[in-house]
């Protein structure tokens, strides 16, 4: 396909062209997450020093937000509801899955853009909306959400900024339907001729499955975030029970209402969510580990088989979260088995991923680093969820730091660097220059550091038994002694954020300045690197085929040492 | 000795505590193992198998349907025998099973930020509640009417409970979800508005608990704390008889 000449506006801002809105995905999610990252540097400033007022913030913000400086509550909870809504739906999620499957499950399955490029416009610009919504949130008199991530009522009914988060959630939710729709369709039915589903690499398999979680878990809580919606600005009482006095006064909601419904439906959405994070994370390992080690990847079908069995055992898990919700206590067994069951096929891909470096000659590159350091890290994240998975050992963990230790280690060490893994990994197919390694390195090692130092404190507090989303830990005499941890905690939080700095002028820099590189610089087998890089109007420069597996790396007696998938030569 | 303890983990305080203490000893010893040994393989393949001059990668395609499911498989059957054998009965004893003959019973209402104790008095019947009577001085909404109320004690922040004896609690809430925790129980329950949620504890060690809030429940969130004040059956009785209203008869909603 030729060059067709639009203009500026139409080909980088009103662009139905995959590569360009997974770059817009990319830049607004790693703008988010650098927000949402922001947001919780205020909080930690308040947890390791509480009732001091926040350095050079304190005297901006309004005296109600912040009297003298200091944080209010009200603001921490905001700040603390809006972090876990940037992290997990502005930032990680489109991430994994919007920018890295847009730009790269069209070019692995050899198509020339998505099936529906205008739908894949419209979700990126809901996704905007939705983004924008949230942050205009800050601006309004309400103030943004204020009862945690979560949005249990009646806390959520009473408090302000509810409506207009369910707002903001509606377009990003129907923003992620749509992406899921439309790379269904493209990665089944447009696969180039000879890519058999047993050819597909797994990266395009993972996002297969993650857009069917997606498809499947976001309509319920939109559901039920409309009736949440009904509850807050048409006073019904879908959640709310009868007999509620607020701050001494009787609500006046006809009740009949059952609380725990929402959280039902809301982890119906959450626990899947984890998924939807973490599978293309997966995706993005395995081929960097695949392209790394050069050889093979370890058990192909047993990852695919893993994968799907995911897919079904992500839906029966949900209510773990709910044990001591006040559900009946006799349902949480059977989702104890099911939590510990959906460990099994997380424990196979895993194990592929570490065989897979058995017999290999493994290249210590940048996006390798990131790979290698995911299995450790990730396997932390994984195993610390095992006592919360446990009924018993639930109910002393349950709503602790021990809780955000947990998924920290999941999201932020384990997925998230997968995710700057495939940032560094695919950086030269983007933009045909590569990243500088040197920086490469300092930011994975500032970052390893700071993870860790930021989370593993985290577990102590939770097992000395400090609640989660305290604005004031210190209030609870409990906690004195262990305060010291939050210190440990915010400065390495802080570390962290150094570590950044040279990410994100290496992001740019390289845009512009990086060292030119060929169409293949990783030497890589997948269609993804068949084209040009970056990859013009229409992606392949003339129609191609397919005639082997993903991962034809190392055959014997092969000078090259590698076979890409289009190639027609016999091995 | 616990190792938990140099780790945070509080000094128990409750019957079912060591059952917990066990689960967590035995989760954290196995993840200890597995992450070292992990991670030791991890390493070794690293070193082991880092590109060097000349040397090239093993083509090896498995499908890996038997080696890579065994460690899965391992999982699966260690996971299940945990589950059976253990969890589910102790969970039972814990969360399902609640003493038919309790030494004490007590409601416990959440508000925001503050949980409220009802203590049935000598008659050991709870007076009714109307949400309509609710106010500074009657933040329970007790209605005097009642006989059964006349009797009862109404306290803030403080749970009395005598050492050794079974006491059966009622979690109730008047506003929004709040979570009743005591670390040194090793107890956590979630109080929901409009639902009743007992819950039962047997103290085994004299002193003074946080009873902190574990959900979030608004801005005062980390203010909502009582205390549970553990005593000897002799000082628990002595301060059951010194708080009940004096002149039970006396009182009404209007002169309380």
């Amino acid at each position: 396909m030729s060059e067709h000449k639009t203009s500026f506006l139409k080909k980088y801002v009103f662009a139905t062209d995959h590569k360009i809105i997974a770059l817009q995905y990319m830049f607004t999610s790693l703008f988010a997450l650098l927000i949402g990252f922001f947001f919780v540097l205020i909080m930690r400033w308040e947890l390791a020093f509480p009732m001091h007022p926040i350095p050079l913030l304190g005297r901006l913000l309004s005296a109600k937000l912040a009297p003298n400086g200091v944080m209010s509550p009200e603001l921490y909870n905001m700040l603390g509801a809006m972090h876990g809504t940037a992290m997990i739906f502005l930032g990680i999620a489109p991430l994994g899955f919007a920018a890295f499957g847009n730009y790269v499950l069209p070019l692995q399955v050899g198509a020339p853009d998505m099936a529906f490029p205008k739908l894949n416009m419209l979700s990126y610009w809901s996704f905007v909306v939705g983004c924008l919504i949230l942050i205009a949130s800050f601006f309004l008199p309400s103030g943004p959400l204020q009862s945690g991530w979560t949005a249990y009522p009646p806390l959520s009914e009473i408090t302000r900024g509810t409506t207009i988060w369910i707002l903001a959630m509606v377009f990003i939710i129907n923003s992620s339907l749509l992406g899921a729709i439309n790379f269904i369709v493209t990665g089944l039915n447009m696969r180039a001729p000879g890519l058999t589903l047993g050819r597909l690499p797994i990266f395009v398999w993972a996002q297969l499955v993650t857009s069917a979680i997606v498809l499947l878990a976001f309509p319920p809580v939109e559901a039920g975030a409309v009736l949440l919606l009904m509850d807050c600005v048409a006073h019904t009482s879908f959640y709310l029970p009868q007999g509620l006095t607020i701050l001494g006064h009787a609500s006046g909601a006809a009740g009949g209402g059952q609380p725990i419904l929402w959280q039902h439906l809301f982890w119906f959405l959450g626990h899947p969510e984890v998924y939807v994070l973490l599978l293309p994370a997966i995706g993005i390992i395995a081929e960097i580990i695949a392209n790394n080690s050069r050889k093979p990847l370890y058990g192909y079908k047993a990852m695919v088989g893993s994968l799907l069995t995911i897919l079904i055992l992500s839906f029966v898990v949900w209510a773990h979260h709910l044990y001591i919700s006040g559900m009946s206590p006799f349902l949480s067994d059977f989702f104890a088995i099911t939590t510990l069951a959906i460990s099994v096929p997380s424990v196979i891909l895993l194990t592929c991923l570490v065989f897979s470096l058995q017999g290999g000659s493994i290249r210590f590159t940048v996006p390798m680093l990131f790979a290698l350091s995911f299995l450790p890290l990730f396997g932390i994240g994984g195993l610390t969820g095992i006592p919360l998975g446990v009924t018993v050992t639930d109910i002393y963990l349950h709503d602790t730091y021990y809780v955000i230790g947990h998924f920290h280690y999941v999201v932020v060490a384990g997925i998230l660097m997968a995710l700057f893994g495939g940032i560094y990994f695919w950086f030269p197919k983007w933009f045909g220059r590569r990243m500088n390694e040197s920086l490469g390195k300092i930011h994975f090692w500032g970052t390893v550091i700071g993870i860790n130092g930021t989370f593993f404190p985290m577990f102590i507090l939770g097992l000395a038994g400090q609640s989660r989303r305290l604005w004031n830990p210190l209030a609870q005499a409990h906690n004195v002694p262990w305060q010291k941890w939050h210190i440990v905690s915010s400065v390495f939080a802080g570390i962290l954020l150094l570590s950044q700095i040279p990410f994100i002028y290496n992001f740019f820099r390289s845009i512009f300045k990086g060292e030119r590189v060929s169409d293949n610089p990783w030497e890589a087998t997948t269609l993804d690197w068949a084209c040009p890089s970056p990859p013009p109007h229409g992606n392949f420069v003339s129609p191609i085929s397919v005639y082997r597996g993903p991962y034809e790396y190392s055959p014997p007696n092969h000078r090259e040492g590698w076979v890409p998938q289009n190639s027609a030569e016999l091995v | 000795m616990n190792l938990l303890h140099l780790f945070g983990l509080p000094p128990a305080a409750s019957s079912y505590a060591s059952d917990i203490d066990f689960g967590l000893r035995l989760t954290f010893a196995s993840i200890i193992f597995v992450f070292f040994s992990w991670s030791v393989y991890l390493a070794y393949l690293v070193f082991r198998y880092r590109k060097k001059p000349g040397a090239q990668a093993e083509y090896e395609k498995s499908e890996g349907i038997s080696k890579a499911m065994l460690p899965g498989a391992l999982v699966l059957i260690l996971e299940m025998i945990l589950i059976i054998f253990w969890e589910i009965p102790v969970w039972g004893k814990i969360k399902e099973d609640m003493p038919m003959g309790p030494d004490v019973e007590i409601n416990v209402l959440a508000q925001q930020f503050a949980w409220n104790i009802q203590y049935p008095g000598p008659d050991g019947k709870f007076g009714k509640r109307k949400e309509e009577l609710v106010s500074f001085s009657n933040p329970i909404g007790l209605d005097y009417n009642d006989p059964a109320a006349k009797d009862d004690i109404v306290l803030a922040n403080e749970i009395h409970l005598p050492l050794g004896k079974t006491a059966l609690i009622h979690l109730m809430s008047m506003d929004v979800v709040h979570d009743f925790a005591v670390p040194e129980f090793r107890i956590k329950q979630d109080v929901v508005p409009g639902m009743d949620i007992p819950l039962w504890v047997k103290p085994t060690r004299l002193g003074t608990y946080d009873l902190a809030c574990a959900q979030l429940c608004g801005f005062g969130h980390s203010l909502m704390v009582g205390h549970v004040i553990v005593q000897t059956p002799e000082d628990f009785a002595a301060w059951l008889k010194k708080n009940t209203p004096v002149s039970v008869a006396a009182s009404s909603a209007n002169n309380f």
